[in-house]
Protein backbone atom coordinates (compact mmCIF):
# COMPACT_ATOMS: atom_id res chain seq x y z
CA UNK A 1 0.00 0.00 0.00
CA UNK A 2 1.57 2.89 -0.80
CA UNK A 3 0.88 6.45 1.13
CA UNK A 4 1.03 9.93 -0.28
CA UNK A 5 3.79 12.08 2.64
CA UNK A 6 3.11 15.66 2.07
CA UNK A 7 6.25 17.80 0.83
CA UNK A 8 6.31 19.28 4.53
CA UNK A 9 6.11 15.48 5.72
CA UNK A 10 9.37 15.11 3.73
CA UNK A 11 10.92 17.93 4.66
CA UNK A 12 10.74 17.29 8.09
CA UNK A 13 11.39 13.49 7.93
CA UNK A 14 15.01 14.18 5.36
CA UNK A 15 15.87 17.52 7.67
CA UNK A 16 14.29 16.71 10.77
CA UNK A 17 14.58 20.10 13.27
CA UNK A 18 15.59 19.83 16.89
CA UNK A 19 17.47 16.93 17.08
CA UNK A 20 18.84 15.56 20.02
CA UNK A 21 19.21 15.87 23.84
CA UNK A 22 19.38 19.10 26.34
CA UNK A 23 21.67 17.77 29.07
CA UNK A 24 20.45 20.29 31.62
CA UNK A 25 16.66 19.87 30.51
CA UNK A 26 14.13 20.77 33.20
CA UNK A 27 11.42 18.68 31.80
CA UNK A 28 11.44 15.34 29.83
CA UNK A 29 8.92 13.18 28.28
CA UNK A 30 8.59 9.89 26.46
CA UNK A 31 6.11 8.67 25.08
CA UNK A 32 4.86 5.25 22.97
CA UNK A 33 6.74 1.65 22.77
CA UNK A 34 9.16 -0.04 20.54
CA UNK A 35 6.53 -2.71 20.47
CA UNK A 36 4.20 -0.61 18.02
CA UNK A 37 6.99 0.51 16.34
CA UNK A 38 7.46 4.19 17.90
CA UNK A 39 8.32 5.79 20.66
CA UNK A 40 9.07 9.83 20.92
CA UNK A 41 11.58 11.68 23.61
CA UNK A 42 11.29 15.79 24.46
CA UNK A 43 14.12 17.59 26.21
CA UNK A 44 12.63 21.12 27.49
CA UNK A 45 14.85 23.70 28.96
CA UNK A 46 12.63 26.31 30.52
CA UNK A 47 13.37 29.23 32.20
CA UNK A 48 12.62 30.94 35.12
CA UNK A 49 9.39 32.98 32.79
CA UNK A 50 8.40 29.83 31.69
CA UNK A 51 9.79 30.42 28.66
CA UNK A 52 10.69 27.15 26.44
CA UNK A 53 13.93 28.39 25.98
CA UNK A 54 15.43 25.08 24.09
CA UNK A 55 13.42 21.80 22.95
CA UNK A 56 15.02 18.77 21.49
CA UNK A 57 13.46 15.25 20.16
CA UNK A 58 14.70 11.73 19.99
CA UNK A 59 12.28 9.73 18.04
CA UNK A 60 12.36 5.99 16.84
CA UNK A 61 9.71 5.22 14.48
CA UNK A 62 8.74 5.90 10.85
CA UNK A 63 8.74 8.91 8.88
CA UNK A 64 5.60 10.95 9.97
CA UNK A 65 6.63 10.25 13.60
CA UNK A 66 10.24 11.85 13.09
CA UNK A 67 8.51 14.72 10.93
CA UNK A 68 5.65 15.11 13.40
CA UNK A 69 8.26 15.31 16.29
CA UNK A 70 10.37 17.66 13.99
CA UNK A 71 7.15 20.34 13.99
CA UNK A 72 5.87 19.98 17.35
CA UNK A 73 9.27 21.35 18.83
CA UNK A 74 9.55 24.07 16.28
CA UNK A 75 5.29 24.82 17.27
CA UNK A 76 6.52 25.49 21.00
CA UNK A 77 10.65 26.34 20.88
CA UNK A 78 10.61 30.31 22.23
CA UNK A 79 6.99 29.83 23.29
CA UNK A 80 5.61 30.26 26.70
CA UNK A 81 4.63 26.95 28.94
CA UNK A 82 1.10 27.33 28.05
CA UNK A 83 1.38 27.05 24.29
CA UNK A 84 2.95 23.38 24.59
CA UNK A 85 -0.22 22.93 27.44
CA UNK A 86 -2.53 23.99 24.88
CA UNK A 87 -0.37 21.98 21.67
CA UNK A 88 -2.73 19.56 19.92
CA UNK A 89 -2.06 16.93 17.23
CA UNK A 90 -4.47 18.54 15.16
CA UNK A 91 -2.55 21.60 14.50
CA UNK A 92 0.45 19.28 13.97
CA UNK A 93 -1.42 17.81 11.42
CA UNK A 94 -2.36 21.22 9.79
CA UNK A 95 1.27 22.01 10.15
CA UNK A 96 2.54 19.19 8.01
CA UNK A 97 -0.01 19.66 5.45
CA UNK A 98 -1.72 16.89 6.36
CA UNK A 99 -1.03 13.15 7.38
CA UNK A 100 -2.58 9.75 5.62
CA UNK A 101 -4.86 8.39 8.21
CA UNK A 102 -3.01 5.78 9.20
CA UNK A 103 -0.35 7.75 10.55
CA UNK A 104 -2.75 10.48 12.33
CA UNK A 105 -1.22 8.58 15.57
CA UNK A 106 1.91 9.66 15.21
CA UNK A 107 0.85 13.57 15.50
CA UNK A 108 -1.02 11.96 19.11
CA UNK A 109 2.36 10.89 20.00
CA UNK A 110 4.16 14.09 19.05
CA UNK A 111 1.34 15.97 21.28
CA UNK A 112 1.53 13.61 24.16
CA UNK A 113 5.52 13.57 23.79
CA UNK A 114 5.43 17.34 24.84
CA UNK A 115 3.02 17.26 27.31
CA UNK A 116 4.47 14.77 28.88
CA UNK A 117 7.50 16.57 29.46
CA UNK A 118 5.70 19.61 30.14
CA UNK A 119 4.20 17.26 32.98
CA UNK A 120 7.62 16.23 34.26
CA UNK A 121 8.51 19.80 34.52
CA UNK A 122 5.72 20.29 36.88
CA UNK A 123 6.74 17.34 38.58
CA UNK A 124 9.85 18.16 39.31
CA UNK A 125 9.07 21.29 40.46
CA UNK A 126 6.86 20.00 42.95
CA UNK A 127 4.02 21.95 41.38
CA UNK A 128 0.27 20.42 40.66
CA UNK A 129 0.50 20.01 36.75
CA UNK A 130 -2.37 21.75 35.35
CA UNK A 131 -2.75 19.25 32.66
CA UNK A 132 -4.70 15.41 33.20
CA UNK A 133 -1.44 12.98 32.89
CA UNK A 134 -4.42 10.11 32.98
CA UNK A 135 -5.93 11.27 30.22
CA UNK A 136 -3.62 9.56 28.04
CA UNK A 137 -1.08 6.67 29.36
CA UNK A 138 1.85 6.07 26.97
CA UNK A 139 0.17 3.34 24.87
CA UNK A 140 -0.63 5.96 22.22
CA UNK A 141 -4.00 4.66 20.17
CA UNK A 142 -4.10 2.85 17.15
CA UNK A 143 -7.73 3.60 16.58
CA UNK A 144 -7.44 6.06 13.72
CA UNK A 145 -5.89 3.20 11.36
CA UNK A 146 -8.32 0.38 11.79
CA UNK B 1 23.36 7.14 -8.52
CA UNK B 2 19.82 5.01 -9.10
CA UNK B 3 18.97 1.49 -7.61
CA UNK B 4 16.44 -0.34 -7.80
CA UNK B 5 16.81 -2.98 -5.22
CA UNK B 6 12.44 -4.51 -4.74
CA UNK B 7 13.06 -7.18 -7.59
CA UNK B 8 10.65 -9.50 -5.42
CA UNK B 9 8.30 -6.52 -5.44
CA UNK B 10 8.64 -7.09 -8.75
CA UNK B 11 11.14 -7.13 -11.92
CA UNK B 12 11.54 -4.68 -15.12
CA UNK B 13 10.17 -5.72 -17.90
CA UNK B 14 12.86 -7.69 -20.27
CA UNK B 15 13.28 -6.30 -23.78
CA UNK B 16 12.59 -10.21 -24.74
CA UNK B 17 9.31 -10.09 -22.74
CA UNK B 18 8.60 -6.59 -24.39
CA UNK B 19 8.79 -7.38 -27.85
CA UNK B 20 7.13 -10.96 -27.43
CA UNK B 21 3.76 -8.40 -26.36
CA UNK B 22 4.37 -6.31 -29.84
CA UNK B 23 2.70 -8.77 -32.36
CA UNK B 24 -0.11 -9.10 -30.17
CA UNK B 25 -0.50 -5.73 -29.85
CA UNK B 26 -0.60 -5.34 -33.16
CA UNK B 27 -1.74 -8.07 -36.39
CA UNK B 28 -1.92 -10.72 -33.62
CA UNK B 29 -5.08 -9.92 -32.79
CA UNK B 30 -7.00 -12.79 -32.96
CA UNK B 31 -9.35 -14.61 -30.82
CA UNK B 32 -7.74 -17.98 -29.91
CA UNK B 33 -10.88 -19.85 -30.00
CA UNK B 34 -12.20 -18.42 -33.78
CA UNK B 35 -11.64 -20.84 -36.27
CA UNK B 36 -10.21 -18.52 -38.81
CA UNK B 37 -7.15 -17.55 -39.99
CA UNK B 38 -6.70 -14.92 -37.22
CA UNK B 39 -8.08 -17.19 -34.57
CA UNK B 40 -5.36 -19.62 -35.88
CA UNK B 41 -2.66 -17.64 -35.52
CA UNK B 42 -3.20 -16.35 -32.10
CA UNK B 43 -3.76 -20.25 -31.17
CA UNK B 44 -0.45 -20.85 -32.58
CA UNK B 45 1.04 -18.63 -30.46
CA UNK B 46 -0.73 -19.45 -27.43
CA UNK B 47 0.08 -23.08 -27.87
CA UNK B 48 3.75 -21.80 -28.52
CA UNK B 49 3.94 -20.26 -25.32
CA UNK B 50 2.28 -22.86 -23.22
CA UNK B 51 4.78 -25.30 -24.57
CA UNK B 52 7.42 -23.09 -23.70
CA UNK B 53 6.57 -22.70 -20.32
CA UNK B 54 6.16 -26.19 -19.69
CA UNK B 55 9.33 -27.09 -21.31
CA UNK B 56 10.99 -24.62 -18.35
CA UNK B 57 9.07 -26.19 -15.98
CA UNK B 58 9.87 -29.88 -16.89
CA UNK B 59 5.77 -30.30 -17.48
CA UNK B 60 3.50 -30.92 -20.19
CA UNK B 61 1.88 -27.88 -21.58
CA UNK B 62 -1.62 -29.85 -20.92
CA UNK B 63 -0.48 -29.36 -17.26
CA UNK B 64 -0.14 -25.53 -17.36
CA UNK B 65 -3.32 -23.26 -16.99
CA UNK B 66 -2.72 -19.69 -17.55
CA UNK B 67 -3.99 -17.06 -14.90
CA UNK B 68 -4.39 -13.50 -14.07
CA UNK B 69 -1.33 -13.39 -11.53
CA UNK B 70 0.35 -15.84 -8.77
CA UNK B 71 -2.37 -15.30 -6.33
CA UNK B 72 -5.29 -16.64 -8.28
CA UNK B 73 -3.08 -19.47 -8.68
CA UNK B 74 -2.40 -20.20 -5.36
CA UNK B 75 -5.76 -19.86 -4.98
CA UNK B 76 -7.04 -22.28 -7.11
CA UNK B 77 -4.53 -25.27 -6.26
CA UNK B 78 -4.98 -24.54 -1.97
CA UNK B 79 -8.93 -24.62 -3.11
CA UNK B 80 -8.77 -27.54 -4.72
CA UNK B 81 -6.32 -29.61 -2.75
CA UNK B 82 -8.95 -29.00 0.01
CA UNK B 83 -12.12 -30.10 -2.10
CA UNK B 84 -10.64 -33.34 -3.52
CA UNK B 85 -9.22 -34.03 -0.26
CA UNK B 86 -12.76 -33.52 1.32
CA UNK B 87 -13.98 -35.90 -1.46
CA UNK B 88 -12.21 -38.72 -0.13
CA UNK B 89 -13.15 -37.92 3.62
CA UNK B 90 -9.96 -35.69 4.27
CA UNK B 91 -9.95 -32.67 5.75
CA UNK B 92 -5.93 -31.76 6.86
CA UNK B 93 -3.66 -29.60 5.73
CA UNK B 94 -0.02 -28.98 6.49
CA UNK B 95 1.62 -25.35 5.55
CA UNK B 96 4.00 -23.13 7.37
CA UNK B 97 4.06 -19.99 8.99
CA UNK B 98 5.89 -17.93 6.75
CA UNK B 99 3.69 -18.64 3.39
CA UNK B 100 2.72 -15.58 1.38
CA UNK B 101 -1.24 -14.09 2.63
CA UNK B 102 -2.10 -15.92 -0.82
CA UNK B 103 -1.84 -18.76 0.44
CA UNK B 104 -2.66 -18.21 4.48
CA UNK B 105 -5.61 -16.44 3.37
CA UNK B 106 -6.73 -19.17 1.53
CA UNK B 107 -6.27 -21.92 4.10
CA UNK B 108 -7.96 -19.49 6.66
CA UNK B 109 -11.25 -19.23 4.60
CA UNK B 110 -10.81 -23.54 4.35
CA UNK B 111 -10.40 -23.28 8.22
CA UNK B 112 -13.85 -21.52 8.54
CA UNK B 113 -15.43 -24.31 6.18
CA UNK B 114 -14.33 -27.24 8.51
CA UNK B 115 -10.52 -27.76 6.89
CA UNK B 116 -7.71 -27.77 9.85
CA UNK B 117 -4.83 -26.68 9.06
CA UNK B 118 -1.57 -27.58 11.11
CA UNK B 119 1.32 -24.36 9.99
CA UNK B 120 5.11 -26.21 10.88
CA UNK B 121 7.19 -23.81 12.90
CA UNK B 122 10.25 -22.55 10.63
CA UNK B 123 12.36 -21.89 13.60
CA UNK B 124 15.37 -19.14 13.59
CA UNK B 125 16.28 -19.68 10.61
CA UNK B 126 12.84 -19.89 8.36
CA UNK B 127 13.91 -23.44 7.06
CA UNK B 128 10.93 -25.68 7.70
CA UNK B 129 12.22 -29.46 8.41
CA UNK B 130 11.42 -32.40 7.44
CA UNK B 131 10.98 -34.55 10.50
CA UNK B 132 8.49 -31.95 11.96
CA UNK B 133 6.89 -32.34 8.31
CA UNK B 134 6.59 -35.97 8.30
CA UNK B 135 5.38 -36.01 11.74
CA UNK B 136 2.46 -33.62 10.93
CA UNK B 137 1.10 -36.18 8.36
CA UNK B 138 -1.91 -37.86 9.42
CA UNK B 139 -4.50 -40.35 7.48
CA UNK B 140 -6.47 -37.50 6.55
CA UNK B 141 -4.03 -35.36 5.32
CA UNK B 142 -4.87 -34.02 1.84
CA UNK B 143 -2.24 -31.22 0.54
CA UNK B 144 0.77 -29.99 1.53
CA UNK B 145 1.40 -26.37 0.64
CA UNK B 146 5.03 -24.98 1.11
CA UNK B 147 6.70 -22.08 -0.91
CA UNK B 148 9.58 -22.51 -2.43
CA UNK B 149 11.61 -19.38 -1.71
CA UNK B 150 10.26 -16.94 0.82
CA UNK B 151 9.85 -13.51 -0.54
CA UNK B 152 10.98 -11.89 2.67
CA UNK B 153 13.99 -13.33 3.85
CA UNK B 154 15.23 -15.70 0.49
CA UNK B 155 15.03 -19.22 2.11
CA UNK B 156 14.68 -22.27 -0.40
CA UNK B 157 12.69 -24.86 1.20
CA UNK B 158 14.14 -28.34 0.42
CA UNK B 159 11.34 -28.47 -2.28
CA UNK B 160 12.92 -32.01 -3.85
CA UNK B 161 12.24 -33.95 -0.35
CA UNK B 162 9.26 -32.30 0.68
CA UNK B 163 7.58 -33.73 -2.84
CA UNK B 164 9.05 -37.14 -2.45
CA UNK B 165 7.48 -37.06 1.19
CA UNK B 166 4.17 -36.23 -0.11
CA UNK B 167 4.49 -38.95 -3.19
CA UNK B 168 5.19 -41.35 -0.53
CA UNK B 169 2.08 -40.89 1.85
CA UNK B 170 -0.14 -40.01 -0.87
CA UNK B 171 -0.34 -36.66 -0.11
CA UNK B 172 -0.82 -33.50 -3.03
CA UNK B 173 1.75 -30.89 -3.08
CA UNK B 174 1.23 -27.74 -3.81
CA UNK B 175 4.28 -25.04 -4.25
CA UNK B 176 3.89 -21.25 -4.27
CA UNK B 177 6.84 -20.97 -6.78
CA UNK B 178 6.22 -17.37 -7.30
CA UNK B 179 10.24 -15.93 -5.67
CA UNK B 180 11.63 -19.16 -7.33
CA UNK B 181 10.55 -19.62 -11.26
CA UNK B 182 13.28 -18.48 -13.26
CA UNK B 183 15.39 -17.80 -10.43
CA UNK B 184 16.59 -20.83 -9.16
CA UNK B 185 16.26 -24.39 -10.63
CA UNK B 186 12.30 -25.62 -10.52
CA UNK B 187 11.80 -28.89 -11.99
CA UNK B 188 8.01 -30.31 -11.32
CA UNK B 189 8.94 -34.08 -12.40
CA UNK B 190 12.53 -34.04 -10.53
CA UNK B 191 11.23 -31.79 -7.38
CA UNK B 192 8.11 -34.41 -7.01
CA UNK B 193 5.92 -31.31 -7.38
CA UNK B 194 1.95 -31.83 -7.94
CA UNK B 195 1.21 -28.44 -8.50
CA UNK B 196 2.75 -25.19 -8.92
CA UNK B 197 1.92 -21.01 -9.18
CA UNK B 198 4.17 -18.98 -10.76
CA UNK B 199 3.68 -15.10 -11.70
CA UNK B 200 5.35 -13.75 -14.28
CA UNK B 201 6.25 -10.41 -13.36
CA UNK B 202 9.01 -11.66 -10.99
CA UNK B 203 10.77 -12.79 -14.05
CA UNK B 204 10.77 -9.73 -16.15
CA UNK B 205 7.37 -11.09 -17.60
CA UNK B 206 4.62 -8.62 -17.55
CA UNK B 207 1.80 -7.69 -14.29
CA UNK B 208 -1.01 -9.57 -14.49
CA UNK B 209 -0.57 -12.83 -15.51
CA UNK B 210 0.38 -16.02 -14.19
CA UNK B 211 0.10 -19.66 -14.47
CA UNK B 212 -0.61 -22.87 -12.22
CA UNK B 213 1.14 -25.99 -13.09
CA UNK B 214 -1.03 -28.76 -12.35
CA UNK B 215 -0.07 -32.54 -12.57
CA UNK B 216 -2.70 -34.35 -15.15
CA UNK B 217 -3.71 -36.84 -12.92
CA UNK B 218 -5.20 -34.43 -10.76
CA UNK B 219 -9.05 -33.47 -12.03
CA UNK B 220 -9.46 -29.97 -11.74
CA UNK B 221 -12.77 -28.57 -11.21
CA UNK B 222 -13.50 -25.37 -13.14
CA UNK B 223 -11.92 -22.02 -11.64
CA UNK B 224 -14.19 -19.81 -14.17
CA UNK B 225 -17.33 -20.83 -15.65
CA UNK B 226 -18.28 -20.41 -19.62
CA UNK B 227 -15.33 -20.97 -21.36
CA UNK B 228 -13.49 -23.26 -23.22
CA UNK B 229 -10.54 -21.84 -22.72
CA UNK B 230 -8.04 -23.52 -20.07
CA UNK B 231 -9.48 -26.86 -21.10
CA UNK B 232 -12.44 -25.51 -19.68
CA UNK B 233 -11.00 -25.15 -16.34
CA UNK B 234 -10.54 -21.25 -16.60
CA UNK B 235 -13.24 -19.73 -18.96
CA UNK B 236 -11.98 -15.67 -20.58
CA UNK B 237 -10.13 -14.76 -23.65
CA UNK B 238 -6.68 -15.37 -23.10
CA UNK B 239 -4.38 -12.53 -22.14
CA UNK B 240 -2.70 -13.37 -25.18
CA UNK B 241 0.17 -10.50 -25.51
CA UNK B 242 0.69 -10.66 -21.74
CA UNK B 243 0.84 -14.56 -22.41
CA UNK B 244 3.59 -14.46 -25.07
CA UNK B 245 5.41 -12.06 -22.96
CA UNK B 246 5.57 -14.51 -20.09
CA UNK B 247 6.85 -17.16 -21.90
CA UNK B 248 9.54 -15.11 -23.37
CA UNK B 249 10.93 -13.97 -20.39
CA UNK B 250 10.77 -17.63 -18.73
CA UNK B 251 12.70 -18.58 -21.71
CA UNK B 252 15.61 -16.01 -21.48
CA UNK B 253 15.30 -16.47 -17.57
CA UNK B 254 15.84 -19.93 -17.55
CA UNK B 255 18.17 -19.61 -20.30
CA UNK B 256 20.64 -17.77 -18.34
CA UNK B 257 19.87 -19.22 -15.10
CA UNK B 258 23.18 -20.50 -13.93
CA UNK B 259 24.71 -17.52 -14.94
CA UNK B 260 22.19 -15.05 -13.27
CA UNK B 261 22.12 -16.73 -10.12
CA UNK B 262 25.94 -16.86 -10.05
CA UNK B 263 26.10 -12.90 -10.71
CA UNK B 264 23.42 -12.41 -8.58
CA UNK B 265 24.45 -14.41 -5.68
CA UNK B 266 27.84 -12.76 -5.88
CA UNK B 267 26.31 -9.12 -5.87
CA UNK B 268 24.00 -10.53 -2.58
CA UNK B 269 27.26 -11.71 -0.68
CA UNK B 270 28.61 -8.47 -1.35
CA UNK B 271 26.04 -6.63 0.58
CA UNK B 272 25.32 -9.39 3.16
CA UNK B 273 29.55 -9.14 3.86
CA UNK B 274 29.05 -5.34 4.08
CA UNK B 275 25.82 -4.69 5.91
CA UNK B 276 27.15 -7.25 8.46
CA UNK B 277 29.73 -4.66 9.10
CA UNK B 278 27.03 -2.77 10.70
CA UNK B 279 26.81 -2.75 14.12
CA UNK B 280 23.81 -4.65 16.11
CA UNK B 281 22.64 -5.79 12.73
CA UNK B 282 21.56 -9.43 11.86
CA UNK B 283 21.02 -11.09 8.22
CA UNK B 284 17.35 -13.06 8.24
CA UNK B 285 17.29 -16.52 6.68
CA UNK B 286 19.79 -19.44 6.66
CA UNK B 287 22.84 -18.96 5.28
CA UNK B 288 22.70 -21.85 3.40
CA UNK B 289 19.40 -22.02 1.49
CA UNK B 290 19.07 -18.59 0.39
CA UNK B 291 17.73 -17.45 -2.92
CA UNK B 292 20.30 -15.63 -5.04
CA UNK B 293 18.55 -12.34 -5.02
CA UNK B 294 17.05 -12.11 -1.53
CA UNK B 295 19.03 -9.75 1.13
CA UNK B 296 16.92 -9.29 4.46
CA UNK B 297 18.76 -7.77 7.34
CA UNK B 298 17.29 -6.41 10.67
CA UNK B 299 18.96 -2.96 12.30
CA UNK B 300 18.81 -2.86 16.11
CA UNK B 301 17.68 0.46 17.20
CA UNK B 302 15.53 2.16 14.16
CA UNK B 303 12.49 1.62 12.39
CA UNK B 304 12.29 0.19 8.50
CA UNK B 305 9.77 2.86 6.97
CA UNK B 306 12.26 5.72 8.01
CA UNK B 307 15.01 3.22 6.84
CA UNK B 308 13.63 2.74 3.55
CA UNK B 309 12.35 6.40 2.92
CA UNK B 310 15.54 7.48 3.23
CA UNK B 311 17.01 4.74 1.20
CA UNK B 312 14.79 6.07 -1.39
CA UNK B 313 15.93 9.99 -1.06
CA UNK B 314 19.22 8.34 -1.90
CA UNK B 315 17.89 6.72 -5.07
CA UNK B 316 17.66 3.33 -3.81
CA UNK B 317 14.81 1.08 -3.96
CA UNK B 318 14.08 -1.17 -1.22
CA UNK B 319 11.26 -2.92 1.36
CA UNK B 320 11.09 -2.90 4.75
CA UNK B 321 8.70 -5.80 6.64
CA UNK B 322 8.05 -3.07 9.34
CA UNK B 323 4.62 -2.61 10.50
CA UNK B 324 4.85 1.12 9.24
CA UNK B 325 5.30 0.22 5.36
CA UNK B 326 2.56 -2.35 5.54
CA UNK B 327 -0.39 0.01 7.36
CA UNK B 328 -1.09 -2.63 9.93
CA UNK B 329 -0.36 -2.83 13.17
CA UNK B 330 2.32 -5.51 13.12
CA UNK B 331 5.58 -6.18 11.54
CA UNK B 332 6.04 -9.02 8.57
CA UNK B 333 4.41 -12.22 9.82
CA UNK B 334 7.64 -13.75 8.47
CA UNK B 335 10.33 -12.08 10.90
CA UNK B 336 7.81 -12.88 13.35
CA UNK B 337 7.71 -16.24 12.50
CA UNK B 338 11.42 -16.56 13.14
CA UNK B 339 10.88 -15.78 16.86
CA UNK B 340 12.05 -12.03 16.43
CA UNK B 341 10.81 -9.84 18.70
CA UNK B 342 8.57 -6.90 17.18
CA UNK B 343 11.15 -4.13 18.10
CA UNK B 344 13.67 -5.41 16.26
CA UNK B 345 11.26 -6.77 13.29
CA UNK B 346 10.86 -3.28 12.88
CA UNK B 347 13.69 -2.18 11.62
CA UNK B 348 14.26 -4.70 9.30
CA UNK B 349 15.16 -4.14 5.27
CA UNK B 350 15.06 -6.27 1.98
CA UNK B 351 16.85 -5.68 -0.62
CA UNK B 352 16.38 -7.94 -3.83
CA UNK B 353 18.31 -8.17 -6.63
CA UNK B 354 17.94 -9.42 -10.24
CA UNK B 355 20.88 -10.04 -13.05
CA UNK B 356 19.94 -6.25 -14.17
CA UNK B 357 21.98 -5.01 -11.01
CA UNK B 358 25.68 -3.98 -11.41
CA UNK B 359 28.31 -4.50 -8.49
CA UNK B 360 28.60 -0.94 -8.55
CA UNK B 361 25.34 -0.32 -6.99
CA UNK B 362 26.20 -2.80 -4.62
CA UNK B 363 28.97 -0.32 -3.74
CA UNK B 364 26.44 2.38 -3.76
CA UNK B 365 23.94 0.68 -1.62
CA UNK B 366 26.90 0.19 0.68
CA UNK B 367 28.11 3.76 0.85
CA UNK B 368 24.84 4.99 1.81
CA UNK B 369 23.40 2.46 4.16
CA UNK B 370 25.32 2.72 6.65
CA UNK B 371 25.20 6.33 7.55
CA UNK B 372 21.68 6.37 6.74
CA UNK B 373 21.18 3.55 10.10
CA UNK B 374 23.89 5.88 12.10
CA UNK B 375 22.31 8.78 11.32
CA UNK B 376 18.88 7.63 12.50
CA UNK B 377 20.35 5.31 15.43
CA UNK B 378 21.73 9.03 16.84
CA UNK B 379 18.24 10.08 16.49
CA UNK B 380 16.71 7.16 18.21
CA UNK B 381 15.68 7.04 21.93
CA UNK B 382 15.78 2.84 21.58
CA UNK B 383 19.11 3.16 20.94
CA UNK B 384 20.12 5.38 22.96
CA UNK B 385 18.51 2.92 25.71
CA UNK B 386 20.56 0.41 24.73
CA UNK B 387 23.77 2.30 24.83
CA UNK B 388 22.99 2.77 28.34
CA UNK B 389 23.68 -1.27 28.53
CA UNK B 390 26.40 -1.70 26.19
CA UNK B 391 29.62 0.32 25.12
CA UNK B 392 29.04 2.43 21.99
CA UNK B 393 29.76 0.17 19.18
CA UNK B 394 30.24 3.35 16.50
CA UNK B 395 33.56 4.30 19.00
CA UNK B 396 34.78 0.78 19.01
CA UNK B 397 34.44 0.63 15.18
CA UNK B 398 36.67 3.78 14.39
Amino acid sequence: MAMEYSEKVMEHFARPHNVGTIEDANGVGEVGNAKCGDIMRMYLKINDEEIIEDVKFQTFGCASAIATSSIATDMIKGKPLSEALNLTNKAVVEALDGLPAVKVHCSVLAEQAVKAAVADYYQRRGVPCPIDLDAFDHEHEHGEEE
Amino acid sequence: MFVYADNAATTAMSKAAANAMLPAMGELYGNPSSLHQKGREANMALMGARETIAKCLNAEPREVYFTGCGTEADNWAITEGARLGALAGKRHIISDTIEHHAVLHTLRRLEKQGFEVTYLPVHENGMVRLDELEAAIRPDTCLVTIMFVNNEIGTVQPIREIGKLCRERGVLFHTDAVQAVGHVPVDVAADNIDMLSLAAHKFHGPKGVGALYCKKSIRLQNFIEGGAQERNKRGGTEAIPSILAMAAALKESCAHLEENMEKVSAMRDRLIEGLSEIPCSRCNGDPDHRAPGIVSFCFEGIEGESLLLRLDLAGICASSGSACTSGSLDPSHVLLALGMPHEIAHGSLRLSLCEYNTMEEMDYILSQLPDIVRTLREMSPVWMHKLETMEDPYLAVK
